[in-house]
């Protein structure tokens, strides 16, 4: 469990996450959803203990990270950009990391296998694509076979087959009762993956539910009706909580009011309907919608 | 996924060990440290071949003011800059390749870290050094010898101090090269710094009035840090042990501001 209170980080004059509160819960996989700039990584590094909170705290498993006799038993993370050196081969930048904690080679050995970079263990890090530094990258954050990951944009440069495997294995971790964070800005990539969501904006929460939730709001209750006698069937849902919108002659866009409400006034008064379709906001619409007050740099649209 | 072993804790011992492979994994750490012990075996083999080709054609007051210890140890000048540079690239690599974030956050205690780098490089510093120190006496001993000329052995007087102070010297110059890359955390910054106070202030100083100069001067890294091996020690300058008090207490100084500032600072 990773539990924020009021966290704070100012860096300067800019204000990078803004009293921050939210509980990530073991067995789940929590996506930390947010648009670039909007605090994401700074949370990352501030749970890792890596910069220092203005205020408030943040621990995992009740404890703040520094406070771990052996951290890497406690929370693998897997952070942003490349956090290795190039000229060293990713055995050596495993065994590196393993030794501080007297992890075994066999250990490392075992997860060069398992993320699948057996071929190259031996190849300077430098020389990887960005999909084999994002598996040599979770192959740490799994090195001590943590109860608790710490993800930044896992899925960053993975073709196609590898997001599969990322997505099943971390579905794994967290049926097996680890608690699991990843981050990304990418909506659609989340409701596939993840079970809840935490998402922020310019370093403020903005939502904490689960994606059943989200996706429910998301759905939203927009309907398109086309009918020939369209007007006259927009004067019967008329209602202070219905909206009613017309791109067309016989077109109607409505709000407020589901597919059967209206297939029913529709019979009842006996108008004929050529389509009667719930529509759905995309996911990435409705994160915009959500987050569209704390993007950070809008693009300046000029009418 | 399978259970692994569970030991307690990170400890400073596992800490090193892990520093130590991380020296020994980079190709340019070892090119670095083959360099250093080649210019402190290759220059006083070069000296010596010419003092002795030359000895013939030498007034006898110049071959009386040559010094055979100086010849076995002129090579410590130069390597000094590649134990140096090595130093500052140990520390500053980690910030540039952004690996400080795996670091510190496998060793969230950060100065097991500081420690561990520090005494993995004096270790490894010291071997080298003294090994090609004593490469280099032998050589240039050997060479000299083809003429009978300034032979002197080990037993000597001062000749053990001096060679065991090269080899203190560079530990010092690679500690002191560390912090300085550890306080700046840029690698352009820390070569620059440490060739700024090593190479560039000292002729400098000569500017001032004399006074200041011999108030200043031989307490500087360089001067102090070059009595430690020095032969003859001038008037103004520190003795042997006098020199290495100064300059180590110097690099404690500044590995003191390194570790505070490490556990202060965000990564």
């Amino acid at each position: 469990m990773i539990e924020a209170i009021g966290l704070t980080k100012q860096y300067g004059s800019k204000r990078a996450v803004d009293d921050l509160s939210f509980t990530v819960q073991p067995g789940l996989v929590t996506g930390f959803l947010g648009p670039n700039g909007s605090g994401k990584s700074t949370t990352m590094r501030l749970i890792l203990g890596l910069d220092a909170p203005t205020a408030g705290s943040v621990t995992v498993a009740g404890r703040r990270y520094r406070d771990f006799p052996a951290p890497l038993h406690e929370v693998g993370a897997l952070l942003e950009a490349r956090a290795l050196h190039p000229g060293r081969t990713a055995y050596r930048h495993l065994l590196v990391l393993a030794q501080t904690h007297g992890i075994p080679r066999s250990r490392v050995d075992e997860l060069v296998d398992l993320v699948g970079l057996h071929d190259v263990a031996n190849k300077r890090a430098g020389k990887f694509s960005l999909g084999m530094g994002q598996r040599l990258g979770i192959a740490v954050a799994l090195l001590g076979d943590p109860q608790t990951l710490l993800l930044d944009e896992p899925v960053n440069g993975l073709d196609p087959e590898g997001i599969h495997w990322i997505r099943t294995l971390l579905r794994g971790l967290a049926a097996e009762g680890r608690t699991v964070f990843i981050s990304s800005h990418l909506m659609s990539e989340m409701a596939l993956t993840a079970d809840h969501l935490i998402v922020i904006g310019r370093g403020h929460l903005v939502a904490d539910m689960s994606v059943t939730a989200f996706l429910a709001t998301a759905s939203g209750q927009l309907v398109r009706v086309r009918a020939p006698r369209a007007t006259e069937l927009a004067a019967l849902l008329s209602d202070p909580a219905v909206r009613v919108t017309s791109d067309g002659p016989e077109s109607l866009e409505v709000s407020g009011l589901s597919s059967e409400q209206i297939g029913e006034i529709a019979a009842a008064n006996g108008i004929a309907l050529h389509e009667l379709t719930p529509l759905r906001a995309s996911l990435e619409e409705a994160f915009m919608d959500l987050t569209r007050e704390d993007v950070e740099y809008k693009p300046q649209v000029h009418a | 996924m399978s259970s692994v072993d569970r030991p307690v804790r990170v400890t400073q011992l596992r800490v090193a060990r892990s520093e130590w492979t991380k020296l020994c994994s980079l190709r340019s750490t070892r090119w670095s440290l083959l360099a250093a012990a080649l210019l402190t075996i290759g220059f006083p083999l070069i000296f010596a071949s010419v003092v002795e080709a030359h000895w013939g054609r030498m007034s006898p007051s110049e071959q009386a003011n040559r010094q055979p210890l100086e010849i076995a140890l002129i090579g410590v000048n130069i390597s000094q800059l590649a134990i140096g540079v090595l130093g500052v690239l140990i520390i500053t690599a980690e910030y540039s390749t952004g690996m400080i974030r795996a670091t510190l956050s496998t060793v969230p205690k950060r100065l097991p870290v500081l420690w561990a780098k520090i005494a993995v490089y004096a270790a490894v510093t010291f071997g080298l050094a003294l090994l090609s120190v004593l490469v280099a006496f032998f050589g240039s001993q050997a060479i000299l010898n083809s003429k009978h000329i300034l032979q002197i052995g080990l037993g000597d007087p001062d000749v053990i101090r001096s060679v065991l102070g090269a080899a203190a010297f560079l530990v010092l110059i690679g500690t002191f090269a560390m912090a300085l890359g550890a306080i700046v955390r840029s690698t352009a910054a820390g070569i620059a710094t440490f060739a700024l106070i090593l190479f560039v202030i000292p002729p400098l100083l000569n500017v001032l009035p004399s006074s200041w100069n011999r108030a200043i001067s031989p307490y500087l890294p360089d001067s102090a840090g070059r009595a430690i091996f020095a032969l003859n020690h001038g008037v103004n300058e520190l003795s042997p042990a006098g020199g290495l008090a100064v300059f180590a207490a110097t690099t404690a100084c500044l590995v003191g501001i390194a570790a505070l500032l490490l556990v202060r600072r965000d990564a």
